[in-house]
């Protein structure tokens, strides 16, 4: 194809919306991570197999696309144009949509979601509740692109931002309106985007950076992959115009190697607008150049911090550096280079488009748009879910999130990933944007949020969370490669019971150590695991410190397995699946488990049928009787 | 080892994107290739080897022939990832970053493979195991072997 400007796009747009036959059926499969896992791909294949040897290929066209973010339902396949929702597919069903659905245009009953509050089945995606209530001003399009196929994103008004940027408005325009709009950086801290531009494209220099920082490190979080996966042109065309904006001519986008499937697409997408004239030299037949290369990361968390994360571009070790000089003066190779992150690029071409009054319309003062926040944990709806700034926490994880699994109670949301916090019960009601998180002692972070129930131990995830930022300290600053690695120590110390009344000054004296003394955010955050947990869940520290008592009955030092004698049926389930045959009894008679033997691996409590429900865990003074008891009873 | 793959530039940029192909080929880094990528590159070995130690993904030891990773992602924790990971070092006998000594086995960890939807998650040969209980890692191992035992 030859290469494209600003007029010919346009005309192109419009034949691919010819050419695209408004009669028929389109089968979308969700092809996101959490659907690959459930297999969509070899569904997708055998519905093209079958619609082949059906002979619909006139009627039918299956396309894999972008995440559709309900991962706890896939794997997921609307059918467009009605955009019949249907959920947990599988090959055996494929006769059956054909059948009904393509053929007879009815609907395929059981594949349906069912509404849990009302019982009620829904059929069309955006009433299903999960999706009602969000805004997907920038994930949105995911669930129609194909994003192999650069057409698609073009005739859903793709580049058409770009195009309208090297028509008629200067750098200095693109800044202003990216600055009205509002727009702050969806990679953590929330620095507004369009002063980092101004500052950077204020430098002059032979050669200029741009960077996009798709090394998604925090755990939980996997928002950037999906639009990396799933929309990979919506990032590329907001890199463009950034570079624009600031004068730089080429680029990076740096992913994680974790996520194989982003570094494909976001690879065959720029191979694509390089080879129609959207990326290399005079874009869109414009005097503006500029070309971007993919990066692959090689597994260092701490390359999500931007100076290391060039020092690894580099190809030395991701080390973070002091900052001034701040990397819009001197970055990659001491050129000014500008980083955001995959999200804050995303919305560039929304806001360009629509400008930014409208944009200025969703969030709250401070904190503008939307935010994509990945929605995982103890939830009923895991999945990603975009919703405007300023919405609060219960209306996130109840009305979307659908509440809590099982039945189980809340307890605390760990926003923020590694460098985030724990946010009580108490603080549901509070809106979330930059500022409310930093409050809460948490923040924002990429967008991970981590729903944990009754059944979560605080003082656990306090030692999970710095036992992950001592692994991946870089251990260039003391405070941070020794400090967390102490604080890791006394909080396993605590888990196993052996926790001293001075430990909460220790943590409390160490974590300020090391916020102040450390160079880079890895360390200033690290203990905020810590502070947050100490701060709203003081009591679950002392009952561990002062009782031996995990109250949350996840320590395992701590706790007890136990089958109670009257619950017990005497099935022989948890006698089979004890891994170190440590459960004794015959059919009908009470099981026993020998607490020397134990490995408490919970593989019997998993088995127990949830009616009989007759292994039980306890902790504390109830640990210390159940051992007494089964002591008794080796010696009769 | 092989011929080393063409690169575009012949310095300190190339050395992460040559380590990717070297370990993606090979399953590790073997010690003869540090040698090589020096001279190409024209760095000293001790700053190739400071770097590949630095990053996670790449390693100086063989992997077994089999690969289990278990997600260690704040999800699959609080979703009861520790019992998993438990009984896998219990059941192949080996810590996470090692290989059995038969070299069936390579047992790792990693942060988060965002599928968090199927949490707990283990991932064998490429495949992924959701929502785990401790009684489903016999079978997953013992599948493996008996997987094996069949092909050869």
């Amino acid at each position: 194809m030859s290469k494209l400007n600003v007029s010919s796009l346009d005309s192109l747009r419009n034949k691919i919306l010819k050419k695209r036959k408004k009669d028929k059926t389109i089968v979308t499969i969700c092809g996101g991570t959490g659907c690959h896992a459930y297999g969509c791909m070899e569904l997708a294949e055998a519905f093209k197999a079958e619609v082949r040897a059906r002979k619909l290929t006139n009627r039918v066209e299956v396309r894999t696309t972008g995440c559709h973010g309900f991962c706890e339902r896939g794997p997921i396949v609307v059918i467009q144009p009605q955009e019949i929702f249907y959920q947990r597919v599988k090959g055996s069903d494929i006769d059956e949509i054909l059948d009904l659905t393509i053929l007879q245009n009815k609907l395929v009953d059981r594949l349906l979601y069912v509404d849990s509050a009302s019982g009620e089945k829904i059929v069309e995606e955006k009433n299903v509740p999960f999706y009602k209530l969000q805004k997907r001003i920038i994930f949105g399009n995911n669930g129609f692109i194909d994003p192999t196929d650069i057409e698609d994103y073009i005739a859903l008004d793709g580049y058409r931002a770009l195009a309208k940027v090297l028509e008629g408005m200067t750098p200095e325009d693109v800044i202003a309106e990216i600055e009205n709009a509002g727009l702050r950086g969806r990679g953590g801290a929330g620095f507004p985007t369009g002063e980092k531009w101004e500052i950077c494209r204020g430098y002059k220099a032979d050669q200029k950076y741009i960077i996009c920082n798709a090394d998604e490190g925090d755990p939980g979080a996997y928002m950037d992959r999906s639009l990396l996966e799933g929309n990979p042109h919506s990032v590329i065309e907001g890199m463009i115009i950034g570079a624009y904006a600031i004068g730089a001519t080429e680029g990076y986008i740096y992913v994680r190697m974790e996520y194989p499937l982003a570094v494909k697409n976001i690879t065959q997408a720029l191979e694509d607008a390089r080879r129609m004239g959207l990326l290399g030299d005079s874009i869109l037949g414009s005097k503006f150049s500029l070309d971007i290369h993919v990066f692959k990361g090689a597994g260092a968390f701490v390359s999500g911090e931007e100076t290391s994360l060039m020092a690894s571009i580099e190809g030395r070790r991701a080390f973070p550096r002091q900052k001034p000089p701040f990397p819009a003066e001197q970055g990659l190779w001491g050129k000014p280079t500008n980083i955001n992150n995959v999200e804050t690029w995303a919305n560039v071409p929304v806001i360009l488009s629509k400008g930014a009054a409208w944009f200025g319309k969703i969030g709250t003062r401070k904190s503008k748009g939307t935010k994509i926040f990945s929605l995982v944990g103890k939830i009923n709806n895991t999945g990603l879910v975009e919703v405007p700034m300023g919405m609060t926490l219960r209306e996130i994880i109840f009305d979307i999130g659908g509440g809590i699994k099982d039945g189980k109670k809340f307890k605390a949301v760990q926003t923020g990933g590694p460098s985030g916090g724990c946010i009580p019960a108490d603080m549901l009601d509070s809106p979330i944007d930059f500022d409310t998180l930093n409050k809460a002692g948490s923040m924002m972070g990429s967008g991970g949020m981590i729903v944990m129930d009754e059944d979560t131990c605080m003082v656990d995830v306090a030692r999970y969370f710095l036992h992950f930022t001592q692994e991946e300290s870089c251990g260039k600053c003391v405070p941070c490669r020794i400090g967390n690695r102490q604080l890791v120590d006394i909080l396993t110390r605590i888990t196993k019971g052996e926790g001293k009344a001075e430990d909460l000054k220790t943590l409390r004296s160490l974590a300020s150590t090391i916020k102040s003394g450390s160079l880079c955010g890895l360390g200033q955050t690290a203990p905020n695991p810590v502070l947050t947990t100490m701060r709203y869940f003081e009591d679950e520290y002392i009952a561990h410190i002062e009782k031996q008592s995990c109250p949350a009955l996840v320590c395992k030092d701590l706790i007890v397995y136990f089958i109670e004698p009257d619950k017990c049926v005497g099935c022989l389930l948890c006698i089979k699946s004890c891994p170190v045959d440590a459960i004794s009894g015959e059919r009908r008679e009470v099981h026993v488990i020998d607490q020397e033997l134990c490995i408490k691996c919970g593989a019997c409590l998993d088995v127990c049928p949830a009616k009989v429900g007759a292994v039980s865990k306890y902790t504390g003074k109830k640990k210390t009787a159940v051992l007494k008891k089964s002591v008794k009873r080796e010696k009769p | 080892m092989g011929k080393i793959p063409k690169s575009e530039h012949n310095d300190r940029r190339e050395l992460i994107h040559l380590l990717h192909d070297i370990q993606e080929k090979h399953g590790y880094i073997p010690p003869e290739a540090i040698f090589v990528i020096a001279r190409k590159l024209r760095i000293t070995e001790s700053e190739i080897y400071g770097v590949l130690t630095f990053y996670k993904g790449f390693s100086l030891t063989p992997r077994g022939k089999h690969l289990v990773t278990i997600c260690m992602g704040t999800a699959c924790h609080v979703r009861g990832a520790p019992k998993i990971l438990d009984e896998f070092i219990r059941r192949l006998n080996i810590e996470p970053g090692k290989t059995t000594e038969d070299k069936q086995f390579t047992l790792e960890t990693v942060n988060c493979v965002g599928a968090c939807a199927l949490g707990p998650i283990a991932i064998t040969d490429g495949k992924y195991q959701g929502q785990l209980k401790t009684m489903d890692v016999a079978k997953l191992v013992d599948g493996i072997r008996d997987g094996d035992a069949e092909g050869s």
